[in-house]
């Protein structure tokens, strides 16, 4: 009993100190290459680039902490991490429930990927990841949809021809493509989902908003946010005016 | 990461595989199996120490401890282990906060719940925002043991309480006769022969335990499920130096093959233990231990 109080105590009132300034990244480790766990199983990518920047910038102390897809908003919201950087599209779903800062990546686009180019996107059964804009989009239409919980798995599906064709980001399924020999083609054409990708954030959190805005504004401004995206995403991808 | 590995693109075969499988990406893969042992070394006896308290309490003559062991042992063994896991981990962080919270910022007026978020002032989250990571890291695993121990006490209790029950009467009886407590005959007649009673139902529960282990993946712990999973996927070569196409089925395999030995290992410990419970007890596994000991002749 003595040992139990003893932990409550420690629990309720242990360690006092203030100043609440490591902000916590939130991400999947999972969708390279906006994120992804490089071979030392550190956050690498793009987003991990783009945070560290914008931390530098904000004078923020920032540290990286990896979440499944399936429960990243609710563990934003109930505080186990102070921000979503996870190549989350910003959606007016999305933000009933949490906050956007503008976007990082102008709005991109979605694109089908099969094992020859005349797979059966329209009537076929189609693999999504779970609970992103593109899942949402293929429920839509008239396709039968496959949900997985990782981008991998979705990948994998339609290799295994459990899934005629995996529609998803086009920046994520263009290595995927390039590396697979000719195995996987690009199916149909490219469709325009969402307003673009940006930093999700908890509503009550409306200066912590307004500061990755700012520091995101400037490397808007000054290119630099150009030059990440040419690095990560290769010459044709979108970029800022 | 060894020396040679620095060019992974100019190795094959085994040095290739050798450097592979040393990635840092690897090493956290080793460290879950770490993290899966510890939690098996703690929940164990924790859980142990749930069950025999829930087991006494179910037992006790004052009423509402009686009630208090029965409605513990009700609950939990009713309510799907996932569903209390979801739960309950959420729940008693969430309570955790929301009394430090009370304490430390008396002066706060605004509400707790905006909307979906949980709110509580900067001191009172548990850890600190500004903790490093593997004290959060350490309080997600701490959470997940003491949800583990909860649930599987709860078993433990209902085994053990069946066990008590099942010490023959008449050595109640004698214990009594010869003068003895309540307490003095529950410690000392009562607790001593109820293990051969116990153990089948207790070895299965460790090996139900064994098994649940993966569930730590839905609590946020990074197990070797999680790991098997992110390992075994398709990689190009544009973000690994070793670029593998989808894996997943070996890593699957791998860790059914840990789980395999694992389990075949606590059942050659746990058929000992039974053997030496039951020396001596008036019970059929006790005599045929005795007539084998018979049979063998004076020493």
């Amino acid at each position: 009993m003595r040992a139990i109080a003893i932990a409550v105590v420690l629990a309720l009132g242990g360690n006092a100190a203030l100043a609440q300034d490591t902000i916590r990244m939130g991400t999947e480790g999972a969708y390279p290459p906006y994120n992804f766990l490089n071979d030392a199983g550190e956050v690498d990518g793009f987003e991990r680039e783009l945070g560290d920047e914008l931390c530098v910038r904000a004078e923020l102390t920032c540290e990286w902490v990896t979440n499944d897809w399936d429960s990243i908003i609710p563990n934003l919201t109930s505080g186990n991490f102070d921000t979503i950087i996870a190549g989350m599209s910003i959606t007016d779903e999305r933000d009933e429930v949490i906050d956007f800062t503008q976007n990082y990546i102008p709005p991109a686009a979605s694109a089908y990927v099969g094992m020859s180019e005349d797979a059966d996107i329209e009537n076929g059964v189609v693999a999504a990841q779970a609970g992103t804009i593109q899942a949402a989009h293929v429920a839509e239409s008239g396709a039968m949809l496959l949900e997985y919980a990782t981008f991998d798995e979705t990948v994998a599906a339609v290799r295994s021809g459990e899934a005629d064709a995996v529609f998803a980001d086009r920046d994520a399924l263009v290595p995927t493509v390039e590396e697979s020999a000719g195995e996987l083609a690009f199916v149909g054409d490219e469709v325009q989902l969402g307003d673009g990708i940006g930093m999700g954030l908890r509503e009550s959190d409306t200066e912590l908003r307004e500061t990755f805005d700012a520091a995101i504004e400037t490397m808007k401004a000054d290119g630099s946010l150009n030059d990440l995206i040419v690095k990560w995403f290769g010459e044709d991808a979108d970029i800022y005016e | 990461m060894l020396p040679a590995c620095t060019d992974p693109a100019t190795l094959e075969g085994l040095p290739w595989l050798l450097c592979y499988l040393t990635t840092g990406k690897h090493l956290s893969l080793y460290w879950a199996v770490g993290t899966v042992l510890l939690l098996l070394a703690i929940t164990a006896p924790a859980a142990m120490a749930f069950g025999f308290g829930g087991a006494v309490a179910a037992r006790s003559g004052v009423l509402p401890l009686r009630w208090l062991g029965k409605g513990y042992i009700a609950i939990v063994r009713g309510v799907p282990d996932i569903a209390f896991f979801l739960f309950f981990v959420i729940a008693l962080d969430q309570g955790i906060e929301y009394l430090r919270h009370r304490i430390k910022c008396p002066d706060w007026d605004q509400p707790v719940r905006q909307g979906s978020d949980f709110l509580v002032c900067d001191v009172a989250k548990m850890p600190l925002g500004n903790a490093p990571q593997w004290v959060h890291e350490t309080y997600g695993f701490a959470l997940a043991v003491l949800t583990f121990a909860i649930v599987f006490g709860a078993f433990a209790a209902n085994v053990l309480y069946g066990a008590m029950r099942a010490v023959p009467r008449a050595q109640v009886e004698t214990a009594e006769a010869y003068g003895m407590t309540r307490g003095q005959t529950f410690r000392r007649i009562v607790v001593p022969q109820m293990w051969t009673y116990a153990l089948p139902g207790l070895g299965n529960l460790w090996m139900i335990l064994i098994k649940a282990t993966p569930l730590l993946f839905l609590l946020g712990v990074e197990d070797i499920v999680y790991w098997a999973r992110e390992l075994g996927a398709a990689k190009t070569s544009r973000f690994t130096d070793y670029p593998h196409p989808d894996w997943r089925v070996w890593y699957f395999l791998a860790l059914l093959v840990f789980y395999l030995v694992f389990t075949r290992l606590s059942e050659i410990v746990l058929a000992r233990l039974s053997a030496r419970a039951s020396h001596g007890q008036a019970t059929a596994a006790g005599e045929r231990l005795r007539r084998a000991g018979a049979n063998a002749g004076p020493h």
